[in-house]
């Protein structure tokens, strides 16, 4: 218990003492994954609105595929990118392993699949309808788009958080293709297991409190843009 | 709209902070990968030696610790430029194969066994490494193991053989983890384990177990530097890697490993050896 506290305090001591290292650990955490989540949006949305809109052949096994990498492990994600990129992997003549690029593309394998699954779940979940009165009503093919987009934003929004929150917390990739370089590639998760292999709890305790803190704050700001309007219980009288 | 347009400039300003990021990686063609041990990580030793290197040729340095085994195995297929690693018997054969060149001593401490206070098997008698084991393997008394083809779990190993021992049962514990984590577990099921005296001391206070066996002289922790054979695959930093070879070694390096840890420890993590033959410490 004491231990616990400790770590409260030293969190509050590294967060508002500036401590120049974890301000630094915790923005590339932040550049990481915000980088992977958006890549995996501009790829994974415009997949998950072609599985739910269009048919075509192969769909089946490519909605099976998202489905599987929905729940891809990140260890063996890690392993796969790894050996692409050492130096001896076919794609070793970039250079990129232990980088930070590397672990933008491990994360974007991880949470692609969660952006495109969850986004063809809201289109599907869409009233069949309704494109078919917004073409009645004239709606070219880009506004039909916009407009299913909106109408879908809400779960978009779930699956953006999804995908967020898959790979911010997410070590066993980023330690084997980042290689937990301090400066270069150390990030929340891979420090915290460092700072834990140290022995050093107090400090693993408060890289875990701002991981935390970090994640809620970024949901909740999420999470009002999706709430603003909800379907509320009328009123009945 | 406005809250919206924020939205989109976000994602926008991280795109952009990822080209300039990667524009500033490409720019250092002097990137050289160090594959090394958990021991000199966790201890804080590189952490220490790696900024003055960097700083004394320019180099930019990516350190990848992992277990001595899997440390020489990156080394051996050319994903690493130099490796510092302690395994005698393992590198000696690395360098035989020709996938390691110039394989030179930098520094040594000593590993230790350390146990519950109560020393069930009454292992504190036994004076050596070797008796101590076949004592514990005689009491099948709780024994934690590194597990992971490290520096520390290949010694370990060999003590094993050398006792003629294979060890396995309840009482053998594989923790599969570096060396900080498997001292939490020995510590926490109170059991015996081999530990190199620099991560002992860096716990400190968090580990109760008490040095049982020490001074053996096959407890001996020798590190070496070693240069990646360039033949082993393309894109090896044949340069860097001698550079940082020969700073390990330098009379300036070495001085700063015989300092280091004193002033948190009351003494040193690590003794330089830079220069001697293994003969000399008396293996």
């Amino acid at each position: 218990m004491e231990l616990i506290w400790q770590g409260i305090v030293k969190a509050i001591e590294l967060v508002f003492g500036f401590d120049p290292e974890v301000w630094a650990i915790t923005s590339l955490s932040l550049k990481i994954s915000g980088s992977a989540t958006l890549i995996s949006l501009l790829l994974g949305i415009p997949l998950g609105i072609m599985l739910a809109l269009t048919q075509f052949f192969g769909r089946s096994l490519i909605v099976a595929l998202v489905n599987t990498g929905m729940g891809l492990p990140p260890v063996v994600v890690g392993l796969f990118v790894s050996l692409f990129l050492w130096r001896s992997g076919p794609l070793g003549f970039l250079e990129l392993i232990y980088s930070p690029t590397a672990m933008v593309i491990a994360q974007v394998i991880i949470a692609f699949p969660i952006v495109a699954g969850l986004t063809m779940a809201s289109f599907q979940a869409l009233d069949p309808k309704l494109a078919l009165q917004l073409v009645g009503i004239g709606a070219s093919r880009p506004q039909l788009l916009w407009l299913l987009c909106k109408e879908a934003r809400l779960p978009l929004l779930a699956a953006v958080m999804a995908g967020f929150g898959g790979v911010i917390s997410e070590v066993g990739a980023s330690m084997m293709v980042g290689g937990n370089i301090r400066g270069q590639t150390r990030v929340l998760t891979t420090a915290t297991v460092l700072e834990t292999g140290k022995g050093n709890f107090d400090i693993a305790i408060a890289l875990g409190l701002i991981l935390l803190a970090l994640t809620f704050t970024i949901n909740f700001f999420l999470t009002r843009i999706q709430q603003r309007e909800q379907l509320r219980w009328p009123k009945l009288s | 709209m406005r809250r919206q347009a924020s939205i989109f400039l976000l994602p926008v300003l991280l795109i952009g902070l990822m080209v300039v990021g990667k524009a500033m990686a490409a720019e250092s063609n002097k990137n050289l990968i160090l594959s090394t041990t958990t021991s000199t990580q966790d201890s804080g030793l590189l952490d220490v030696l790696v900024p003055m290197f960097e700083k004394q040729t320019g180099y930019s340095v990516k350190t990848v610790s992992v277990g001595t085994g899997q440390a020489l195995a990156l080394a051996a297929k050319g994903d690493a430029d130099v490796a510092l690693v302690h395994a005698p018997s393992l590198e000696k054969q690395y360098v035989a194969d020709g996938k390691l060149l110039n394989r030179r001593l930098v520094m040594y401490n000593d590993f230790v066994i350390v146990g519950p206070k109560e020393d069930p098997a009454k292992i504190k008698s036994a004076k050596t490494a070797l008796a101590a084991l076949k004592q514990i393997e005689q009491t099948q008394f709780r024994f934690v193991s590194r597990g992971d083809n490290s520096g520390t779990h290949s010694l370990e190993k060999a003590l094993w053989k050398e006792a003629g021992i294979t060890p396995k049962g309840d009482w053998y514990i594989e923790a599969g983890q570096g060396m900080g984590a498997t001292l939490g577990i020995a510590n926490e099921r109170n059991a015996y384990t081999i530990t190199d005296r620099g991560t002992l001391l860096a716990l400190g206070k968090r580990v109760n177990l008490p040095i049982l066996i020490e001074g053996d002289k096959a407890l001996l922790n020798i590190y070496s530097v070693m240069e990646v054979n360039p033949a082993n695959g393309p894109r090896i930093n044949a340069a860097g890697a001698k550079a940082f070879a020969d700073f390990m070694v330098a009379p300036q390096t070495q001085n700063v490993i015989k300092n280091f840890g004193v002033e948190k420890f009351g003494q040193s993590l690590f003794f330089p050896v830079a220069g001697k033959k293994e003969e000399e410490l008396g293996v």
